[in-house]
């Protein structure tokens, strides 16, 4: 394993193409791509890499970028591609057919606000926007947690008691595009670590067709399986974890990174980027003797209700630190939450739409919702640090 | 494997790429044209990859399937990029297989059309068959680019005022090595074309005016003879271009008059319907296609 300094994005992109070269001696790699701020240097060293068996596809469209995933992945190969905010929203569709294939693709969603109005800093709204798609969704707050976990989303994604597409989430800039170091794998290592890709229900000569008509019951059916493999995704995701540690010699976070919860009073919780600066700020008031803690939310779907349930332990205050929006409503990840606690009405949940549109998140900021949580005898609305007057 | 499955197994790779059985409306030009595909390729097993359109209804519902070939319902807009996929990984896997594109013109002139074009600039090794029955025929009738000037449809209901998208003229214009038009009244024109096809690398385009009883409002015992008229009246020239440069007309108009082919589909008949607009674009369409040959003509043996 080699220590190498480079951005998040030429990390993701070097991990995709051992992913997809360990397929060498099964049915190969594909991927579409197709450019857009803050991802594109992904799709370009993909472009540039020389695979044994393996395609990229220099489509017209994110659109088409997913269908060529999806033809391909259809066909047997280990399937991936990478994009961000309006990329995703145009790619929308063939994202939800890709799970509805039971189609083990990996996506990277480099994190990036939807616009118009262009704005292409980091904000988890456009990969949230696929809440719903039935694709496995990973947030990671550093360089080495996306090394990692890409390969993780590949193992957990093909094994065959989930089959369902994977998607990987990084910071646009923030990561995307700032160095660090983080050991990288070889491919010696990825190859062990990633079973031949196998599509059990790939194309084979026979006359079947794939994704064609069904009726309520079938469709009913379908939606349940799908509910099924995602209920296996943890016990999938622990083992992915241990063969990690075996090949690797480290451990990923899993679904989520509880810290200082046993005796915390009050927790926050975030995602990304965004939980590295919390970590500072519980850092620094434990040393003051504080009992506060935080969850690293990582996996948010399935969303892991029963671990998130035991990691607040006997805390009566959690805030959510969203770095997204639906309007109407409130932060998705605190909606994820509310639901997770029903039932707790001993524990105040409140909301903080933080660093929308890709505004700094400042340990200055997590020191304000600290004591703004500490002090509160009730929940709120989600509130809105920082808009401007 | 159990000696049931086994049988189901065998049995299944026995069949053609049409099934008996499908859900063809009555005098669909579809169930002649993918007939005909089969008969081209002979023993062939192609993969299919359709998007919403009444193809993919062809198929009936799951788990049964009329294709019995190995077929994908792709996304409306998708079928040239999902047949990437698929005959990217065919290829690398060193696998012949054929991988076919059968859309309907929506698919094709309207919302698959960027998916198209880019898979014909990439030239990719697949056949594209787009059967034409210049309208949504899967959603109950509406207009799309493909739909000729003064027809009536759900969309267009004075009939529509826009003459039809020259798809041909489009692909041509992309330098794909082969593309030709198909009649299902043309037997052996059409058998020798999907076989030039078939031996063609590359991407390969072929359209197909596809009769339409439920959408056109004619009998289905005349979708044969309409399209046979369509073809003698010059509206739908039969010919083919190579290399989007070298053109070869395959029959040429004899005189049938425009009228036996209109009075026979009532969605003709409408406020828009200005026949001597049509007969005028019939015209100048021959105008150029009988220059294109003679400047530019097809070799021999192509
Ligand atoms: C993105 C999307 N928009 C709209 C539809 C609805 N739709 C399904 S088939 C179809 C029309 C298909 O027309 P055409 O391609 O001409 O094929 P035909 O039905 O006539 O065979 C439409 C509009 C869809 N399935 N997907
Ligand atoms: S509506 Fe037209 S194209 Fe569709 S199945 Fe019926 S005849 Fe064929």
């Amino acid at each position: 394993m080699a220590r190498v300094l480079d951005t998040g994005n030429h990390f993701a992109g070097d991990v995709l193409a051992l992913a997809g070269e360990a397929n060498r001696g099964a049915r190969g790699a594909i991927c579409g791509a197709y450019p857009i701020t803050p991802q594109t240097e992904i799709v370009e060293i993909l472009r540039d890499f020389q695979f044994t068996k393996g395609r990229v596809v220099p489509v017209e469209s994110e659109h088409s970028a997913m269908a060529v995933c999806i033809g391909g992945s259809l066909a047997g190969a280990r399937s991936f591609t990478a994009s961000s905010s309006n990329g995703l929203a145009y790619m929308v569709e063939n994202i939800f057919a890709a799970a509805y294939y039971r189609l083990p693709i990996v996506l990277i969603g480099v994190n990036r606000t939807l616009g118009p109005p262009w704005n292409i800093w980091t904000d988890q709204g456009d990969t949230l926007m696929l809440r719903d798609a039935a694709w496995l969704q990973f947030y990671t707050e550093s360089h080495q947690e996306l090394v990692d976990t890409i390969l993780v989303a590949f193992r957990v994604a093909e094994d065959r008691r989930v089959l369902l597409p994977a998607l990987v989430a990084e910071d646009g800039f923030v990561v995307s595009h700032t160095q660090m170091v983080v050991d990288l794998p070889e491919q010696e290592q990825v190859d062990r670590y990633l079973p031949p890709c196998n599509v059990p229900h790939r194309l084979r000569g026979k006359g079947v067709t794939v994704g064609g008509m069904t009726f309520p019951h079938e469709t009913e059916k379908h939606r349940w399986e799908i509910q099924q493999a995602m209920e296996r995704v943890p016990e999938v995701l622990a083992e992915a974890l241990d063969e990690f540690e075996k090949v690797f010699g480290r451990r990923p976070h899993g679904a989520l990174s509880a810290e200082h919860t046993e005796d915390a009073e009050v927790i926050l919780v975030a995602c990304n980027t965004m939980a590295r600066t919390l970590r500072r700020a519980v850092q620094r008031r434990r040393a003051e003797g504080q009992k506060v803690g935080m969850i690293k939310a990582k996996l948010f779907r399935p969303f892991p209700r029963k671990e998130f349930l035991r990691a607040i332990g006997p805390a009566k205050r959690v805030g959510v630190l969203d770095r997204n929006h639906s309007p109407g409503s409130g932060g998705i990840f605190w909606n994820e939450i509310a639901a997770t606690l029903q039932g707790r009405s001993d524990v105040l949940l409140q909301d903080y739409l933080v660093g929308l549109g890709g505004g700094d998140v400042t340990p200055e900021l997590i020191d304000e919702i600290f004591d703004d949580l500490a002090a509160r005898n009730q929940a709120a609305d989600p509130v809105w640090k920082e808009v401007p007057a | 494997m159990t000696t049931s499955a086994y049988l189901r197994e065998q049995r299944d790779l026995a069949d053609g790429i049409l099934r008996p059985g499908n859900t063809n409306c009555a005098g669909c030009g579809m169930s002649i044209g993918l007939q005909w595909l089969e008969q081209a390729l002979e023993n062939e097993r192609p993969t299919l990859c359709i998007p919403a359109c009444c193809g993919i209804v062809t198929a009936g519902s799951f788990p049964t399937s009329a294709y019995g070939v190995p077929t994908v319902a792709t996304t409306f807009a998708s079928s040239a990029a999902v047949a990437t996929g698929v005959a990217s990984v065919y290829a690398m896997n060193g696998e012949k297989d054929l991988t076919i594109c059968w859309t309907g013109d929506g698919g094709t002139y309207d919302i698959g059309v960027a998916t198209l074009s880019a898979a014909a600039e990439r030239n990719e090794d697949l056949l594209y068959v787009c059967y034409d029955n210049e309208i949504y025929g899967n959603t109950g009738g509406q207009r799309s680019s493909a739909t000729p000037r003064g027809v009536k449809t759900s969309t267009t209901p004075k009939g529509k005022a826009e003459p039809k998208k020259d798809m041909m003229a489009i692909m041509a214009a992309h330098r794909i090595p082969y593309a030709a038009t198909l009649s299902v009244a043309h037997r052996e024109d059409f058998l020798r074309k999907v076989r030039t096809a078939r031996r063609t690398k590359g991407f390969r385009f072929l359209l197909m005016l596809s009769p339409c009883p439920t959408g056109w409002k004619s009998e289905p015992e005349d979708s044969v003879d309409l399209i046979l008229t369509a073809v003698r009246c010059g509206l739908f020239p039969l010919y083919e271009v190579f290399e989007g440069r070298r053109y070869r007309i395959n029959a040429r108009p004899d005189g049938e008059p425009l009228e036996s082919y209109i009075s026979r589909q009532r969605r003709y008949r409408s406020e828009l319907l200005d026949l001597d607009a049509l007969r005028a674009g019939i015209e100048a369409q021959w105008a150029y296609l009988e220059a294109m040959e003679r400047t530019f003509p097809a070799g021999e043996h192509e």
